[in-house]
């Protein structure tokens, strides 16, 4: 077995420097790598660029990078959620490029699978394909979209070991695994982490190969976005 | 004239049995409380869930398990998780059969236009350009004018595009229309509205031939 374990977060993010790029799993605020972002806000990192599929809230989840003004560029197919991330935007201090949902995630498996680009068919005709390489096949238009390259990759997952395996629960799983493997350093946290061994080889959504470090998170506040709910009859 | 529920419900009827459907924010939303109950019929969310449920009893939400717009959610019998470049292989690789939108345009030629107003903050496309780029299957719910009155159903789109070609059928409050070659095609007229009021709404090509049948709903 190759240990992937680190003691705790600090030593998970050990390397991040100014301007780099990275990865943050997540869709809206579930599944989001909440003990490395605290970690990043509290290291003060600055001029990052950031992969991810939304921005996070005013108060959590990326929204903490942004309100320290850690990020330089968000990289995101919707950010609709936060305050001062439109403030940030509209006064140009942060750059925004919005990219299709599905291109986003396909971007990072990529990465991950040793593709430089994929052809897609999202976007043809519209501004996200100004500039971009475009192709028939099959008399359909197609848009040339590159991997993303990316120095950390931060993910979470409900269970792991110190393999690096990883099992996701629910919807919380979404970009997570896709971008495991798909930065210099994937860096994974996990609500428990189990001793080599436990989990069934067949369970695992992702083989520990595609991850670097991982640790079992602090706490996770698990805080949902639009609580939706139904009476009792 | 139809409400947006009314809409809904016209746009269940198009829902048939063995369908695994995609349903936008809005309008979309609504159609999964009209669709026959004698049918097998799955909901996708593209952030990773397909065999989507109804909201969760109070005090059983779950922040791990959501739709794409962010709210708790159940799952059904038969349900899965996945990824999301999985989600997209199922839109992208057309596995799902039917996608229902919401659209700020449309244009005769198929063309919409449903993410961003220039001037206006833009939150993002999110899925909706990998879902009309790859559905084979689009109808698109909406209201047949914007709230200035003016039409919806335009000979070219003004907005920036969300996909190009892609729209086959739209239903509003007024109108159900095919999109064809030549033009928006009138399929079913709203109760009570004539075909004079449905022309006097579009400003695209309107093809009416023969008798325009009233919806059932």
């Amino acid at each position: 077995m190759i240990n992937k374990q680190v003691a705790g977060v600090d030593e998970a993010i050990k390397g991040i420097a100014d301007n780099m790029t990275c990865m943050f799993g997540g869709f809206g605020l579930s599944g989001i790598p909440e003990n490395a972002i605290a970690a990043l806000v509290k290291s003060g990192v600055k001029g990052l660029t950031c992969i991810s599929n939304n921005a996070g809230v005013d108060d959590f989840g990326l929204g903490l990078l942004l309100h320290q003004r850690q990020i330089k560029k968000m990289v995101s197919s919707y950010v609709g959620e936060n305050d001062e991330f439109e403030r940030q935007m509209l006064s140009g201090v942060l750059d925004v490029e919005l990219i299709p949902q599905g291109t986003l995630a396909e971007r990072c498996r990529a990465a991950q699978a040793g593709f430089p680009a994929v052809y897609t068919p999202a976007g043809y005709g519209t501004e996200v394909a100004e500039g971009k390489e475009t192709r028939e096949f099959d008399g359909k238009m197609y848009v040339l979209e590159h991997a993303f390259k990316a120095d950390f990759a931060f993910v979470k997952a409900w269970k792991g070991d110190a393999a690096g395996n990883l099992i996701f629960k629910g919807t919380a799983r979404n970009f997570n695994p896709n971008m495991c493997g798909a930065a210099k350093i994937t860096v994974a946290e996990v609500e428990e982490l189990v001793p080599v061994g436990e989990l069934n080889p067949n369970h695992i959504h992702i083989p520990g190969i595609f991850v670097q470090r991982i640790f079992q998170g602090e706490k996770y506040e698990k805080r949902i976005e639009q609580r939706t709910v139904r009476k009792r009859e | 004239m139809l409400d947006k529920n009314g809409i809904a419900k016209r746009i269940a009827k198009e829902v048939q049995d063995g369908y695994y459907v995609n349903l936008g924010i809005g309008i979309p939303t609504l159609v999964a409380n009209y669709v026959r109950d004698d049918i097998e019929v799955e909901f996708q969310s593209e952030n990773g869930v397909l065999g989507m449920g109804p909201f969760p009893f109070e005090g059983e939400e779950d922040a791990d398990i959501i739709n794409a717009g962010k709210q708790t959610i159940t799952t059904l019998p038969g349900a899965s998780f996945f990824d999301s470049a999985m989600s997209f292989s199922m839109i992208r690789g057309q596995h799902v059969d039917l996608t229902i939108l919401g659209a700020m345009e449309v244009a005769e030629n198929g063309d919409i236009a449903n993410w961003k107003i220039p001037g206006r903050m833009v939150k993002g496309m999110g899925g909706a350009m990998d879902l009309v780029a790859s559905a084979e299957n689009i109808i698109v719910a909406m209201m047949h004018t914007n709230k200035a009155g003016e039409s919806k159903l335009l000979k070219r789109c003004s907005l920036p595009l969300t996909g190009v070609g892609c729209v086959k059928k739209i239903v509003t409050n007024l109108a159900v229309l095919e999109v064809t070659d030549n033009g928006f095609k009138l399929l079913e007229r709203a109760p009570g509205v004539s075909v004079e009021a449905i022309q006097k709404a579009t400003e695209g090509t309107l093809i009416v031939t023969g008798d325009i049948p009233e919806m059932a709903i």
